[in-house]
């Protein structure tokens, strides 16, 4: 079914109204209905991040010639393939299987972000947790520098070096 | 705790007022974890499940806040469906397969799932704008718990998830939205560029996919990894909310100032239809409760609460309906039920 508003594409959202006891039905392509606000963009297409995972993968060096979205976890089996697929992993330990394929996808989803920041687990020994949390610090004195918020700036870099 | 005593009951948090209740439905904040040396949820066996179960059963149960525990995959569907529509847990634990369940709190204002896309989620709701409330309460549980059991951790990754869009904190804030204001005003797809820009989903907080009924949104972070819990917060609470506040406030202000006669019309035959409907869809009942609730703010309509209308939009749906009329409905049935239901709370005495 063809969209009523642009007659272009391809209709996806189908709406009935009651206005004043009448019925109508409304048939819109997601750009038209959007639009009108009658729908929403929903998060980030992860399928689309997916599908390029594997496309744009540099050639597996030396002597391991297995392809990249063959290669398997060996904790859990799972495979490049399979996560773009189902856009779920099989294991922790996946992440550092499959650490430089995933990492760009981490970056785009994330808002180029690539370390964690935040809530530590008290298991976490306090060196770790040190080294989190200055880290944390440095990106958010980056940001005040570059807000020119140099207030903030002073104290995080008073927080940095009681941390060090 | 047994669903079918609940279908009849509001859920207790939402009707009690919050800040600015009256644009902000209601604030939630979630926690996804994931215990070390398991695997994640497609790799996972029925018996790995059932171990998981034993260990975050016990250890959720014996918390210092009472809470009450539902085996998911034992229950009857339309129960599974009743604990959805109260949001005590997702669709995709609806639909999920296998030992799973969700320890919830009396007041319903708490819920931890197992065996949802991750080992565990933990979600905490309160009604108007009091996400720093909702995050304190997570992250003390999520304290009291991590003291029992070892969640996957890694330094620079942070908490690991089974789909890294959740990666590092694990927590998706959302806010419940209801902004018919910028909807008439013809401003609503601002509302939607500024949740773009500020990397922030928008969906509608009724009906499925990327479809919106009745001016209802959900708006909610997308970043999880190396942005602090608490930033997340206070962007929500100290910068996006606001503005959005104030948008939808001066939206309103315009529509009572311009078009009076327009505004008092559509809300006056929206709460007419509602009084005196025989038959109707929830699509169409959220649309003129949206209408109605406007009303109800914006000093039109005087008799009615508007905890009766928050109320009404868990009665209005599928599963409250059949297990509070004790059966199975058709839809025909259902639409038939839903206007009864819907005149009673609606009636003018
Ligand atoms: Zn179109
Ligand atoms: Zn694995």
């Amino acid at each position: 079914m063809q969209c009523q508003n642009c007659k272009n594409q391809t209709a996806t959202i189908h709406l009935t109204e009651i206005t004043n006891g009448n019925r109508t039905e409304t048939h819109l392509c997601q750009t038209c209905a959007q639009k009108q606000g009658l729908a929403v963009q929903t998060q980030i297409p992860l399928n689309e991040l997916l599908s390029t995972l594997l496309s744009a993968q540099p050639e597996a060096t030396g002597e391991d010639s297995t392809p990249q979205e063959e290669k398997a976890c060996p904790r859990c089996g799972m495979t490049l393939r399979r996560f773009s697929k189902e856009t779920l992993l099989g294991c922790p330990q996946d992440y550092e299987v499959f650490e430089k394929n995933l990492l760009p996808l981490i970056q785009r989803t994330h808002n180029g972000n690539t370390e964690h920041c935040g809530k530590t687990p008290s298991s976490v020994g306090p060196e770790q947790d040190k080294q989190i949390q200055l880290a944390a610090l440095r990106r958010q004195l980056d940001v005040a520098l570059r807000n020119e918020q140099y207030e903030t700036a002073a104290r995080l870099r008073d927080q940095i070096r009681n941390l060090q | 705790m047994n669903p079918a005593d609940l279908s009849s009951q509001p859920s207790p948090w939402i009707n009690q007022p919050g800040p600015d209740f009256e644009i902000v439905i209601s604030s939630r904040v979630r926690l996804a974890r994931n215990l070390e040396g398991y695997e994640f949820k497609p790799c996972l066996s029925a018996q790995r499940q059932n171990e998981i179960l034993e260990i975050l059963t016990p250890a959720l149960l014996s918390l210092d806040q009472k809470l009450y525990y539902i085996d998911v995959d034992k229950i009857a569907a339309v129960e599974r469906e009743l604990l959805a529509e109260r949001y005590l847990i997702s669709p995709a634990h609806v639909r999920g397969k296998g030992p799973r369940g969700v320890a919830i709190a009396e007041e319903e204002n708490f819920s931890a799932m197992i065996n949802e896309e991750d080992h565990l989620r933990m979600q905490a709701y309160a009604p108007g704008l009091q996400l720093k409330a909702c995050l304190d309460r997570v992250n003390q549980i999520d304290d009291q718990i991590e003291k029992k059991v070892r969640f996957a951790f890694h330094p620079r990754f942070g908490y690991l998830t089974a789909c890294p869009t959740n990666l590092g904190t694990g927590i998706r804030v959302s806010v419940m939205l209801h902004l018919p204001g910028l909807k008439m005003t013809g401003q609503i797809d601002k509302f939607f560029a500024a949740a773009r820009d500020c990397n922030l989903a928008v969906r509608g907080a009724f009906g499925e996919g990327s479809e919106t009924v009745g001016d209802f949104y959900q708006l909610s972070n997308q970043v999880t990894l190396g942005v602090a819990e608490a930033e997340v917060v206070s962007n929500f609470t100290e910068k996006i909310v606001p503005k959005i506040v104030e948008y939808e406030r001066a939206a309103r202000q315009t529509l009572i100032e311009q078009s009076p006669y327009v505004v008092d019309d559509k809300i006056q035959r929206a709460l007419g239809v509602l009084r005196n409907a025989r038959l109707i869809s929830s699509q169409e009942a959220l649309v003129l409760l949206s209408q109605v609730r406007l009303g109800v703010h914006i000093g039109r309509i005087f008799e009615i609460q508007v905890s009766k209308i928050n109320n009404l939009f868990f009665h209005l749906q599928p599963a409250h309906l059949q297990m509070r009329a004790g059966k199975s409905l058709d839809p025909d049935q259902r639409d038939s039920f839903r206007a009864q239901v819907i005149r009673k709370a609606l009636s003018p005495n």
